[in-house]
């Protein structure tokens, strides 16, 4: 008997899909706010999953070069760097000294490690006579490095540390520059209303006891129609392959009673999984201590039963509005407005009928 | 970023210059682009001098920053950098090289070093080049769309695009034909237009056929096309489309062979065939009929039933604009094969589905705001006028044609091809719509925002 909200509004989809002794809905919550970019998720699904590799391309627009949540990428850290500074902390650099290190020494003694590692830091190996300035003290610095020394009257010149520095700091307190990171890990929603299981024609895409949604890859046959209809951009036709593919919530280990690969290599549990009831209070509670701390822009997404989808299996707390991300601001399934395009579909056809009589019954040539 | 770095720079100025007089950057191609996830101003949809303005970012490199973090990316607007207007205004996304996230403009041209590395950014599947436009967008109303300002994740699509190629927008025509084909030949039928019945049901199976071919033909895995018929879900509408054709699919089948039946032997077991056929044919005819108008219209549902901002949205009016098009198409099949004598419904077939399919394009054109725009521009918007300059001149030519046999031929071809072309407009317009970011997130952000402000 399927739900007066079978295609729309809050539901269990897991009773709805025809379990009769589902547990609890399982799903991720990943907080980007402790998330660091190292990208285990993405090694580690890919890892378990056998997913065959990407992001060799240098795509050069940020440390993220996996770019999108693909057929071969079922996890995707995304990478912002944004110039506004986290919070309202304090400003960083504020009571640092400014200005560059007062010798060419300094500059190297301070780029360098307390253990011997063979040459110093920013001596080329075979520049003996750098390397013997450097021993020597160094020439005294007419310029700091940063101002750009004209050592050009000695013959010599430091240029400096190319990036050894802190942003800021060897330009001078007006040159300073205030930004933040934010990295997000990305993933299937495994939304309640999933527009991709429910256009399937195959039933290829099911709803799993731990109300997660599955491809079936024995099924499917690569028609293409839920890519289109998935309103978060998640699932992909694997080139070379043909069929669609996306995130299980690793299945195969959840029947198992273990964690997802991906929230099991979390290093800093961004990704957390667990019952969603769970992990939703959980989330609540993260969102104030933030607020609490001085964050007031870290939101939830996705969380809410209410919305669109009716509310994500894997939802997120973000720290900036979610397009930033790459994420849609209020994504609708596509199947909440189906009755009303079969009428519409419904009429047209009756239309076409008629005007097909009409023109066969009237006028006379 | 420090109010005190300075805005855009020269070099970054003149890259764009060089970008909008068709410069060495690859033209119109989709390329990597620089930048954060910082805001960026859309240009007013469908300004004069700019209809298809892409959001449009820049890095803006650490050079001459020696001491610099990296990238600082910088945010630019179009149309807010006060550049003169009407320039670049088909500039596409250009960002610097693959590997040069810390390059200035200037690097981004050195289009040879990066295909020498091997780093030219691929293209993304089925990216059709966008054609450079070469001329302004002419007639239309202006949209009245506001200047708004989105962000997106490096001007990335939140969507993916369809993965469907040519061969569902060719469907989209065949299924529509057989479609109208069927129809007019049921009509012959039992009006007693013999040429009519013969011309809809052979055509009615060729492009049955054909629309079985484009559709296994677009699947990832052509092989396992019988696994649509493991279920029948009516929350999909391609299965739904998958029963609509497999009930029409024999049915026009045997109505087609039945024409052949006055070429059997008057004996033998061929002879039974010749004296069955033609009942059979008129039943399958009426049949295939009667599944016509859901064949015909289920493909509407069949692209609104997605995410795709344009074709979602446009979901009243997507059935409609089928159901035009394919009495026009099946129209035109009449006019093509009919003797004048017989070809009267065929005309007042093709004025009715005329009428039906200019409605619903004109309405998907202007009714949708900031959606009906990748209707009006680009591919989808040449195709689209094209189908309604052919389907005026085909209706003009069936009615002004009515002795005339050729006069009536030229028109149908004139309603065929206007039918090909507002199918593929449609499919294109869909298509461009998910690939920009910018119709992904404008719709929602203003949904929320009535939502907010409680009119909803």
């Amino acid at each position: 008997m399927p739900d007066a909200n079978s295609l729309y509004g809050p539901l269990d989809p897991a009773p709805d899909a025809g379990w009769v002794q589902a547990g609890p809905r399982m799903g991720f919550f990943t907080d980007t706010s402790v998330c660091i970019g190292c990208k285990a998720c993405e090694v580690a699904c890919k890892e378990w999953n056998g997913v065959p590799d990407s992001g060799f391309d240098l795509l050069g627009m940020s440390y993220d070069n996996t770019g999108a949540l693909t057929a071969n990428s079922w996890r995707h850290v995304a990478f912002i760097e944004q110039p506004r500074p986290a919070g309202h902390r304090t400003p960083p650099f504020a009571g640092t000294p400014t200005g560059g290190p007062v010798s060419a020494t300094s500059a190297a003694v301070a780029a360098g490690s307390a253990d011997p590692s063979g040459t110093d830091p920013g001596v080329p190996p075979d520049a003996a006579d750098a390397a013997a300035r450097m021993a020597a003290g160094g020439t005294p610095a007419e310029g700091t490095a940063a101002t750009g020394a004209n050592g050009a009257a000695t013959g010599t010149r430091f240029l400096g540390m190319p990036g050894a520095q802190p942003p800021g700091r060897g330009t001078g307190a007006k040159e300073r520059t205030d930004f933040r990171w934010l990295m997000m890990s990305d993933v299937c929603k495994h939304c309640t209303h999933a527009a991709c299981l429910d256009v399937c024609p195959t039933g290829a895409l099911f709803r799993t006891e731990f109300g997660t949604v599955v491809v079936q890859e024995d099924i499917c046959n690569g028609c293409g129609y839920c890519i289109s209809a998935c309103p978060y951009g998640v699932i992909d036709q694997r080139r070379g392959d043909g069929r669609a593919w996306k995130c299980t919530l690793c299945y195969d280990r959840l029947g198992a009673g273990m964690t997802p690969a991906c929230a099991q290599a979390c290093p800093t549990e961004s990704i957390q999984y667990g019952p969603l009831d769970e992990l939703r209070e959980r989330a609540a509670r993260r969102v104030a201590q933030l607020h609490g701390r001085g964050v007031p822009e870290a939101r939830l997404y996705g969380h809410d039963p209410t919305d669109g989808v009716g509310g994500d299996g894997a939802f997120f707390l973000l720290l900036d509005e979610p397009e930033v991300y790459g994420l849609p601001p209020d994504p609708v399934v596509t199947t909440r407005d189906l009755p009303k395009m079969w009428k519409r579909a419904g009429w047209a056809a009756v239309a076409m009928a008629a005007a097909a009589v009409a023109a066969f019954v009237g006028g006379q040539s | 970023m420090s109010p005190q770095r300075p805005e855009v720079g020269d070099l970054f100025r003149r890259f764009r210059q060089r970008l909008a007089h068709g410069g060495p950057v690859h033209p119109g191609r989709p390329s990597v682009q620089l930048g954060h996830g910082g805001k960026v101003g859309a240009g007013p949809a469908g300004r004069p001098s700019g209809p298809d303005v892409h959001a449009e970012r820049v890095g803006r490199g650490a050079d001459g920053e020696p001491a610099g973090p990296g990238t600082h990316a910088e945010r630019v607007g179009r149309g807010t950098g006060g550049e003169p207007a009407g320039q670049g205004a088909d500039a596409e996304r250009v960002g610097p090289g693959a590997m040069s996230s810390g390059r200035t403009g200037r690097d981004a041209t050195g289009e040879s070093v990066r295909s020498a590395a091997g780093l030219e950014p691929r293209l993304p599947r089925d990216v059709a080049p966008v054609a450079r436009r070469g001329r302004e967008r002419r007639g239309g109303e202006e949209l009245r769309v506001p200047e708004a300002e989105f962000t997106s994740y490096y001007g990335r699509p939140i969507l993916k695009a369809p993965v469907w190629r040519w061969d569902i927008a060719a469907y989209l025509f065949t299924g529509g034909l057989a479609a109208g084909s069927s129809l007019l030949a049921a009509g012959g039928q039992l009006t007693g237009r013999p040429a009519l019945r013969r011309a809809g049901r052979v055509t009615a199976l060729g492009a049955v056929t054909a629309s079985a071919y484009f559709l296994i033909n677009d699947l990832g895995r052509p092989s396992r096309f019988h696994h649509m018929l493991r279920v029948a879900k009516p929350t999909s509408p391609m299965s739904v489309g998958t029963w609509i054709l497999s009930a029409y699919g024999p049915a026009a089948g045997v109505a087609a062979v039945a024409e052949a039946a006055s070429l059997l032997p008057q004996r033998g077991a061929l002879g039974l065939a010749r004296r069955l056929l033609p009942p059979a044919g008129r039943v399958a005819g009426l049949a295939a009929a009667a599944t016509a108008p859901a064949l015909a219209t289920y493909t509407g549902v069949l692209l609104a039933g997605t995410a795709v901002p344009s074709w979602h949205e446009a979901y009243p009016e997507l059935p409609t604009i089928f159901a035009g098009s394919a009495l026009a198409s099946g129209a035109g099949v009449g006019l093509i094969a009919a003797p004048c004598a017989q070809a009267g419904p065929a005309r007042r077939l093709a004025v009715a589905g005329a009428a039906l399919e200019l409605w619903g394009a004109h309405s998907v054109e202007t009714r949708l705001g900031l959606l009906s725009e990748p209707y009006r521009t680009g591919a989808a918007g040449r195709l689209l006028r094209a189908g309604r300059a052919l389907t005026a001149a085909g209706v003009a030519g069936a009615l002004v044609g009515r002795r005339s046999r050729s006069v009536s031929a030229v028109s149908g071809v004139a309603l065929l091809a206007a039918s090909v072309a507002t199918r593929f407009g449609i499919f294109h317009g869909g298509v461009a719509s998910a690939r920009d970011p910018k119709y992904t997130v404008l719709p929602q952000r203003e949904r929320i925002r009535r939502r907010e402000a409680g009119e909803v």
